[in-house]
């Protein structure tokens, strides 16, 4: 028996705007998966270390406060030294096209949904992340 | 926990495995209706536990939506206890279908924490109403979590909660008449249990912020000398054993029947005659119950 995709969505840094986040929750359990929502202020050693403990697919984290080049690359560093390398990377929130490409590029992050996109893009796109690996 | 929560033959023998060093562990069980504060509560109790040495593990489990499959896990945003520190490890779950407020699959992760060594272990149930009491089987020690609004003492006496509960809160005790709430509940606990060697304590507290969750320590810390004492924390563990056996045996079983190709076919074939033919589901369940051959001679 397999699980459904389980996806941790964190607000890591100091901005204080979830509804974004709760949204997409709201969208990504629409669409089966199991969501734990880990709430505001979340330093990234928080963020990761829940990760960890909930062992999920795929870890999502919405940046509105502009400070997502030093958050993302910091969560991204920090998976990887606990042993998440497989784990993908999300990220959503205020991040100009520019970085959007760097943080991609770099192999940061999966994916990077900004402001207006299509909750059903989300989905395709996380599903489309296991597809063919069960 | 992740091979143990996928299931099959690999969880099972794992958790096989397991076994001989599970049982150290103390479980309690906190339980009550949506929105009482559960979370909070545990929160606040891990830090006092915390300060006093013990490691600690929590299983929260959450309601699967029954339309998409999918859920929202929220428990961990209100414990911030477990930021940082290794002593405290928190695990959420999904119900999956389960309805008894805590899952068979919330059971085992529980078991795979003990094993761990985790000193204690809070099992926190699904927001619950009046059915979901099976937390009494996988708890030594099940809190009941109340607000003033949870109603009068007339829903007290009915609700099923009022006879899993070991120790009773009444969180947000801050909150209008909740003296009142409090006074109604002993009032009603006192009409179940007088006179029985453990009555039921009553608690106000106000998680968020912490009054009374000192008391509410005690009172667990009381009751589970009390078990002990009285040598009912065995029979604690066999009533949970008898339990979970009993499902694995009934999973096994089902699992045996629905996963059978011929019996299924031959279920398509009675519930069509059912539908046409005006064979009664009756007859037809006992036709097809008949076919599994169960040996009847056996029961007596």
């Amino acid at each position: 028996m397999n699980r459904p995709i389980k996806i941790l969505i964190a607000k890591p840094g100091l901005d204080g705007h979830d509804r974004g986040a709760k949204v997409v929750a709201n969208a990504l359990r629409d669409a089966g998966m199991e969501v734990i929502y880990t709430g505001l202020h979340q330093t990234p050693e928080m963020v990761v270390e829940a990760a960890v403990q909930e062992d999920v697919d795929v870890v999502s984290v919405s940046v509105l406060s502009g400070a997502h080049m030093t958050l993302i690359p910091k969560i991204r560093r920090l998976m990887d030294e606990s042993g998440m390398k497989k784990v993908h990377l999300i990220g959503g929130g205020i991040i100009p096209e520019k970085d959007a490409e760097e943080l991609k590029n770099g192999g940061k992050v999966s994916g990077i949904f900004g402001p207006g996109t299509d909750t059903r893009d989300i989905v395709t796109f996380i599903q489309g992340l296991f597809k063919g690996k069960d | 926990m992740s091979r143990v929560e996928r299931g099959g033959p690999d969880a099972e023998a794992i958790l096989d495995e397991l076994f001989p060093y599970m049982g150290s562990a103390y479980r309690i069980g906190i339980t009550g209706g949506t929105g009482s504060g559960k979370s909070t509560l545990i929160d606040a109790l891990v830090r006092r536990y915390r300060s006093e040495g013990n490691t600690i593990g929590v299983v929260a489990e959450d309601p699967t939506s029954p339309f998409s499959g999918g859920a929202v896990l929220g428990d961990r945003i209100r414990m911030s206890s477990a930021a940082g520190d290794p002593g405290v490890f928190i695990r959420s779950i999904a119900s999956r279908g389960s309805e008894t407020g805590f899952s068979v699959l919330a059971d085992e992760l529980a078991d795979v924490l003990d094993a761990f060594g985790r000193d204690l272990i809070f099992l926190e149930t699904i927001g619950v109403g009046q059915l979901e009491y099976k937390i009494r089987f996988s708890a030594f020690t099940t809190v009941v979590v109340f607000t003033p609004e949870s109603g009068d003492d007339v829903q007290g006496l009915k609700s099923g909660l009022m006879e899993v509960g070991d120790v009773f809160v009444v969180n947000k005790s801050d909150r209008p008449r909740a003296d009142q709430f409090v006074a109604d509940l002993r009032g009603s606990l006192d009409l179940r249990y007088h006179g029985a060697e453990w009555e039921p304590p009553v608690v106000p507290t106000v998680a968020r912020g912490g009054a009374g969750v000192n008391n509410l320590e005690e009172a667990i810390t009381a009751h589970r000398k009390y078990l002990e004492a009285a040598s009912a924390l065995d029979e604690r563990k066999r009533e949970g054993f008898r339990n979970r056996v009993r499902y694995l045996a009934e999973d096994k079983i089902s699992r045996r029947i629905w996963g059978n190709p011929y019996i299924q076919k031959r279920f398509d074939g009675i519930v069509k005659q059912v539908v046409s033919d005006g064979l009664s589901p009756y007859e037809a369940a006992k036709r097809l119950v008949e076919m599994l051959q169960i040996d009847e001679s056996q029961h007596g």
